[in-house]
């Protein structure tokens, strides 16, 4: 690596205005809205949001997996200087796996049913380093080895169904590391596991990065993990990145009430006799967003301005990034 | 894995001794005597006793069964009523017939519905997979000894292109490998072939479809995979349905159809059987049905197989 790298071109992963539309019979469906960030190499970022506010679909318009006839994506994705929604589907491919890699939340269906985890495995390494499938067969073992599967000579012609969900999920991380991308994508890679399962894969995940100095964006609904794991978080409501900021920053002052919600409404960090406090409401239909704040009709603190136009993002002192009018007078709209 | 091909032969054993059983009472649920249709009324009844002796109907029912089955187990079918020829050769003539006609339909209706399906598959809800849809959907729909008779009336009555009947010129029996004899192929192909072609399209086109909507194939693609790659996925998982389906009509096809044989009077088993049911001829039915039934039976343990070998879940059970 060059030493001298201005800090704007040393984001691995840079994305501005994008949003997804799906087209179906029922109507568009606005899933993402505008998603801003950009992410340094070696940084973790976590997406938290309730289910439905469209991180899974962040994650793939990132990748360009979302069926393109009846998906429309605008805005801008460049992943290790590659423009993602104008690159032919043949540099796309090549990108895939290789340079940015995708862990999905369902190990139980992530996988071929037919084909053996080595063999799957091996497919890939053959596909992006051009090796034999054979030395494709090397690199699967060495990465179950990674991964900490037991017996890994053993598994590698095991079945995904003849794995345990935990073991399968290892195996998934083995996939998606197995070309040394720059960029992880994680969705939700702990949801469908026990909760002792959870706690090691998310050690594995967290050792990983260290060691390989990975590129991590971690989607979660869970906060307890996203403290575990992440350097900056960034809220996710209704296909917006409400609040942005470092891991602490947005963890002890939250400043969006919706994250104020978020964190009042789970057990984590709370003091002991604390009631829990859910927030009142649904969220928007996607396919009908108001024309102010989306959270404007769940919140409190509402006023006509949050009606009027979606506000635009507040960067703090702190350097939380906020999309509420409410935030703090002194502070100077980011452009 | 050795042991499973072994269980499932052995599976297959009792399954042929049922077919047989059934095979050979068949012939007692219809009511009548064989032979009585045979003679003449004013048959000298020592003739009849005698010719009952010597088919084997004077002896009870479970004798006449093991007498019949142990014949056949070492290759004697026994003599055709109707032609005095050992039944063994009738069968074997006719079948190879069919077989022949079987296995062209096969080439032309396997390839079709995996190329329509395919298509159909991949393209789901788009307008080339409604029109394969329509396709497969009239293959399907057509009663086949009408369009057996539309397809003569249209090449040979009008155009006078290809031969009506038969199996080549002068009413011949057997199959020579010129240009002339494959001609009498193309209308009874095309006839056969059009049915398996719209249900297999159809098994091809869910299966396809089906698998492309499961969550792994977005791993493929997230892999990087080309096409191409994600296509090698998609045909070993979408395989096992479609080769049962397969089988099935396999099946059917080297069984020969009775009407379609009929219709293009080609001398197959379909044909066969048409004439020995019509003659009563007992000995040419029992022998035809078990040799097509056991053929039907070895077909499924053969599809049975390969669908194990290529989807590891299978094997559990
Ligand atoms: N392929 C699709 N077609 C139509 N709507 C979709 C599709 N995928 C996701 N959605 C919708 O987009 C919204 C966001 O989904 P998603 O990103 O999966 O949420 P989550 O934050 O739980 O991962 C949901 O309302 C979902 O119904
Ligand atoms: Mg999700």
């Amino acid at each position: 690596m060059l030493t001298q790298i201005p800090t704007q071109l040393s984001s691995i992963v840079d994305v501005d205005d994008l949003t997804v539309e799906f087209h179906g019979r029922e109507g568009t469906v606005r899933p993402v809205n505008g998603v801003a960030f950009s992410l340094k190499a070696g940084e973790v970022l976590c997406i938290l949001g309730e289910s439905g506010s469209g991180k899974s679909v962040t994650l793939r318009a990132l990748m360009r997996l979302l069926a393109p006839d009846r998906t429309r994506i605008t805005g801008h994705v460049e992943v290790a200087g590659h423009d993602v929604l104008k690159a032919s589907g043949r540099s796309m491919a090549a990108l895939r796996g290789s340079t940015i890699s995708m862990i999905f939340q369902e190990p139980m269906t992530a996988f071929d049913p037919v084909y053996t985890i080595g063999d799957q495995i091996a497919e890939m390494v053959a596909q992006h380093k051009g090796v034999s499938r054979r030395a494709g067969r090397t690199r699967a073992l060495e990465m179950l080895e990674l991964v900490q599967v037991p017996s890994a000579k053993r598994r590698l012609d095991a079945y995904p169904h003849e794995l345990s969900g935990g073991l399968r999920q290892r195996a998934m991380i083995a996939l998606a590391l197995s070309c040394s991308p720059r960029v992880l994508l994680a969705d939700e890679p702990t949801t469908a596991l026990d909760a002792t399962v959870q706690a090691q894969i998310l050690l594995l995940l967290r050792s990983l990065q260290q060691e390989l100095g990975m590129a991590v964006i971690f989607v979660t609904h869970d906060l307890g993990v996203a403290a575990e794991v992440s350097d900056r978080i960034a809220v996710m409501y209704a296909g917006r990145f409400v609040e942005t900021g470092s891991v602490r920053d947005v963890l002890q002052d939250p400043v969006h009430p919706y994250t104020r919600g978020l964190l009042s409404s789970t057990v984590h960090g709370q003091p002991r006799g604390t009631r829990l406090q859910t927030i009142p409401g649904s969220p928007p239909d996607l396919r009908m967003l108001p024309p102010g704040c989306s959270f404007e009709p769940r919140c409190g603190e509402a006023i006509d301005r949050c009606r009027a136009a979606i506000p635009p993002p507040y960067t703090l002192k702190s350097g939380q990034c906020v999309r509420c009018v409410h935030a703090p007078q002194d502070l100077v709209p980011a452009e | 894995m050795l042991y499973y091909i072994l269980r499932r032969i052995l599976y297959a054993v009792p399954i042929a001794l049922g077919v047989s059983i059934v095979c050979f009472s068949l012939v007692y649920l219809a009511p009548g005597d064989p032979l009585q249709t045979l003679l003449p009324d004013d048959t000298p009844p020592e003739a009849v006793a005698e010719l009952k002796a010597k088919y084997g109907f004077d002896r009870p029912v479970p004798m006449q069964y093991l007498f019949w089955l142990g014949n056949v187990l070492t290759g004697d079918f026994g003599t055709s009523i109707g032609t005095g020829r050992p039944v063994i050769e009738e069968i074997g003539r006719a079948l190879s017939n069919t077989l022949l006609l079987g296995a062209c339909a096969v080439a032309v209706a396997f390839t079709l519905a995996i190329i329509i399906g395919g298509v159909g598959g991949y393209l789901h809800g788009k307008v080339s997979d409604k029109v394969v849809t329509s396709i497969a959907i009239f293959g399907v729909s057509v009663p086949n000894y009408w369009l057996g008779i539309i397809l003569v009336i249209v090449f040979a009555v009008e155009l006078n292109l290809l031969p009506a009947v038969g199996m080549g010129k002068s009413g011949s029996q057997g199959f020579g490998l010129d240009l002339e004899s494959l001609k009498y192929l193309i209308l009874p192909t095309i006839t056969l072939a059009l049915v398996p072609l719209g249900i297999i399209a159809r098994t091809v086109r869910a299966s396809v479809a089906e698998v492309l909507g499961h969550e792994f194939v977005q791993t493929l693609r997230a892999k990087g995979l080309s096409e191409r790659g994600v296509l090698r996925h998609v045909v070993k998982n979408a395989a096992a349905p479609v080769l049962a389906v397969m089988g099935l009509q396999f099946g059917h096809l080297i069984g020969g159809s009775i009407v379609v044989e009929t219709v293009f009077s080609w001398p197959g088993t379909g044909f066969l059987l048409n004439n020995a049911i019509l003659r009563r001829d007992v000995p040419i039915l029992q022998g035809t049905i078990l040799v097509l039934a056991l053929m039907f039976v070895l077909t499924n343990l053969l599809v049975d197989l390969l669908q194990t070998t290529l989807d590891p879940r299978i094997r559990r059970a």
